[in-house]
């Protein structure tokens, strides 16, 4: 039953990273334009160097 | 429920013509959007190639900062330099073939929407969180554990629950709040009950070391409502945002003649007195009177009549006719808030209002379940105290575990699941939903009534019968109509060139505003225009006029039915539907209509007013009434049905009057919306039987002291799928 002491936090840290991403993917508008996101990387720009 | 209080509340903030009323704060907002910002419409971006290209073009515009396409808005927006007009964008654009209209950023508010939206998907994240987390230390519990650990496990969800309870109950708590001042049982009071009720008692289970703690019902009940609450504030403001832009496409701004130089003006700082330029193609931003110039205007939108009327000095004009040929100066004796756009908008709100007092589905569900709620919980309680002899805990557990599992998980998402999806199937049919009942009100109707010009026809005439005439007739008034860009004449130049013969050389030619054009071929004078002025006895229908020697051809038009209109309207005859036509035109166009589409119950030269009359009447006859239309004439008829359903083309004033907006050409969708809204009925009415079903079968489980936390769980996560599940069958 000790290696509880280890999961518990663990499992608490690794749905805190998940919840973290989430709130940063909120403040940043991640999910403003999805459609547009998804046609982004198709474009022939900044294909031999990346945007400055 | 939230859905129809939240509509019910706002009414007049939907009608965007209202917004237009505060001068200042708009002209401020113009001001500031001018300085830094445009916002492009962009119909036609598709694909990352548009994208790309659009953003060259626009980059590439002297005086642009940045530009940026959102792709799953279909708009650009762009960052300039002061000096930079919105045409020069356009312009840019269509040199590369993309479509691309001005939006006035004033009525573009979403930002407000869009943070309601964020909170609210933060609070779903948060709530999923604690709920999956909460969930491994119950099952856990719920397998076994015993003592100390189970102790401390209780311990954790604690830590975990309250401040996601705390947090995420917000939305619930307030709310309640807000009714609970007003006197009123909302739905949210039973739901703010059992979260604090929940998370109380398990706090003082867990310190007391008792076997069951609600830790996970408490935050499941959290996320699942929040998931129904997300989903009812984005099918808004998906609503209102394509609404918005619908009113946005019109900027509102007149060219005010000063001292002769002419400048561009919101329409909000035209004051009566000044004189204003209207060109040909223009919609009168005013009402006034005409002082100089002659010319044509078109007053479908106004009366609903396909004909145009001669304009001359003297004639009154109101704001949102169309003027056709000529340019017209008009002396403004009303504007903004006096002139009669206005005036019918205010109408329209009015209208609105009591429209607001039908009451949904949802919230004749939670008028019956608020108050059964408590007093199952507090006759439990009571029951439990008289036959335990006082055991205040054990009851408290009872009444709690009753709140719990009656909780309207299923409830909450039963009728935002519905909407969601029968809204987004509407969507992808070119139909806009703007009012949350509206789909529960098409399932009720049982007659239509249309609208005919711009409605059931494009509002755009066609030639008609061209064989009738000689050849060279034909190829005379093709090379005159070509001179100009009256209806009339283009439609009459376009069915020349279809029949594939080429127009003649006429040379001088001349517009002749608000009577015709002029020409000569072959040294001989040739006129294409209004009866008089060719010396031509006038048809009964809507004709043009070609004098050539002495002899005078007539071209008669017909105003071409909307592609769907027959399809449409057969539907919904076949579906058991009365369908009746009330037209403010003439009888000849509208009887050949009537009989071209197969509708029985016809009627010309309605008045405004008569519309709404006879929409009225037939509500007191017990119908419910879907109104068809797209004129200011229709607002009021729009406002007084049932329910109500205008083009894209309308007047702003009339889209507001409507619950759903047709933002394609075709009209056969309406059919198939009024099948949706009659199946998104009964998937609502399925989703209160389930959801009633779980609790007939976990309340009794309840009221003896029975359920256990896995017990709500369970009821409570399988009733929310089922309800998900039976939405996304709409077909």
């Amino acid at each position: 039953m000790e290696i509880l002491a280890i999961l518990i936090p663990v499992s608490l840290f690794l749905g805190g990273i998940g919840l973290a991403a989430f709130f940063w993917a909120m403040r940043t508008r991640q999910f403003d334009d999805p459609k547009g996101d998804a046609s982004r990387i198709l474009t022939k720009e900044w294909d031999d160097r990346p945007r400055p | 429920m939230s859905i129809a209080e939240d509509f019910g509340r706002a009414p007049t903030s939907a009608c965007p013509a209202c917004a237009v009323v505060p001068a200042a704060e708009r002209i401020a907002a113009m001001r500031a959007a001018r300085d830094g910002k445009i916002i492009l419409s962009l119909p036609g971006a598709e694909d990352a190639l548009s994208i790309s290209t659009i953003e060259t073009a626009l980059q590439a515009v002297p005086g642009v900062r940045s530009a940026r396409v959102n792709l799953t808005l279909k708009r650009a927006s762009v960052e300039t330099s002061p000096e930079v007009t919105a045409l020069a964008l356009v312009t840019a654009l269509a040199a590369i073939g993309q479509e691309a209209h001005e939006l006035d950023p004033g009525l573009l508010s979403s930002t407000e929407t869009d943070r309601q939206g964020r909170e609210l998907l933060m609070r779903v994240g948060v709530a999923f969180f604690s709920m999956m987390n909460v969930m491994l230390l119950s099952v856990a519990v719920w397998s076994g554990a015993e003592d100390a650990t189970r102790d401390m496990f209780h311990w954790i969800s604690a830590a975990i629950a309250l401040p996601t309870v705390i947090f995420c109950g917000q939305p619930f708590f307030k709310s309640a709040w807000a009714s609970l001042r007003q006197g009123k049982l909302g739905m949210d009071v039973p739901i703010s009950l059992a979260l604090i009720l929940a998370s109380s008692i398990s706090v003082y289970e867990t310190w007391h070391s008792g076997h069951h703690a609600y830790f996970d019902a408490a935050v499941m009940l959290a996320f699942f409502l929040l998931i129904g609450r997300y989903l009812d504030h984005r099918t808004r403001a998906v609503a209102r945002s394509a609404a918005e832009e619908l009113a946005a496409l019109e900027v509102p701004r007149a060219i005010v003649l000063e001292d002769g130089v002419e400048a561009e003006r919101p329409i909000a700082m035209v004051a009566v007195g000044d004189f204003v330029l209207v060109r040909p193609g223009a919609r009168m931003p005013v009402d006034g009177i005409v002082t100089h110039g002659a010319s044509e205007i078109d007053r479908s939108l106004l009366t609903g009549e396909s004909l145009p009327v001669p304009a001359h000095p003297g004639t009154v004009v109101c704001a949102g006719e169309v003027n056709l040929t000529g340019p017209l100066t008009v002396r403004v004796t009303a504007a903004g808030k006096d002139s009669s756009l206005h005036r019918m908008a205010d109408l329209v709100a009015v209208a609105e209002g009591a429209k607001t007092r039908y009451t949904s589905l949802a919230d004749r569900a939670s008028r019956l379940y608020s108050p059964l709620v408590h007093i199952l919980s507090f006759s439990a309680f009571g029951y439990w105290m008289w036959v335990t002899g006082g055991d205040v805990r054990y009851a408290i557990n009872i009444s709690a575990a009753v709140l719990i599992i009656t909780c309207p998980c299923a409830l909450g998402l039963a009728v935002p699941a519905v909407i969601t999806s029968a809204s987004g199937k509407l969507f992808r049919k070119g139909l806009l939903i703007k009012h949350g009942t509206a789909l529960e009100r098409l399932a009720e109707v049982d007659t239509v009534v249309f609208d005919k010009t711009g409605t059931l026809t494009l509002g755009r005439p066609e030639s008609q019968a061209l064989d009738a005439h000689p050849t060279e007739v034909l190829t005379i008034a093709a090379a005159l109509a070509a001179g100009s860009s009256h209806p009339l004449a283009r439609a009459l130049a376009d069915g020349v060139r279809a029949k594939g013969i080429a127009p003649a050389t006429v040379e001088d030619i001349l517009e002749v505003p608000g009577h015709g054009i002029e020409g000569h071929w072959q040294g001989k004078r040739v006129r294409l225009g209004r009866a008089d002025w060719c010396g031509a006895a006038p048809l009964a229908a809507t004709a043009t006029y070609l004098s050539l020697g002495g002899q005078s051809h007539a071209f008669a038009f017909t105003d071409r039915p909307r592609p769907g209109a027959a399809e449409a309207v057969t539907a919904l005859q076949a579906a058991g539907l009365t369908v009746e036509l009330l037209s403010g035109d003439t009888e000849a166009p509208v009887r050949e209509l009537a009989q071209r589409l197969g509708i029985a119950n016809w009627r010309a030269g309605v008045l405004p007013a008569e519309k709404a009359a006879r929409v009225a009447e037939l509500s007191s006859l017990g119908h419910k009434v879907l109104m068809v239309g797209d004129g200011l004439n229709d607002t009021a008829a729009l406002a007084a049905a049932h329910v109500s359903i205008s083009p894209a083309t309308a007047l702003d004033a009339a889209r507001t009057a409507s619950d759903i907006v047709l933002l394609g050409q075709d009209i056969a969708p309406i059919a198939d919306a009024l099948r949706i809204g009659k199946q998104s009925a009964r998937r609502m009415v399925e989703n209160f039987l389930i959801s009633g079903g779980y609790n007939v079968i976990a309340v009794p489980l309840a009221l003896v002291g029975a359920a256990t936390p896995l017990a709500a769980a369970l009821a409570m996560s399988l009733s929310s799928i089922t309800v998900s599940l039976n939405a996304m069958r709409l077909k």
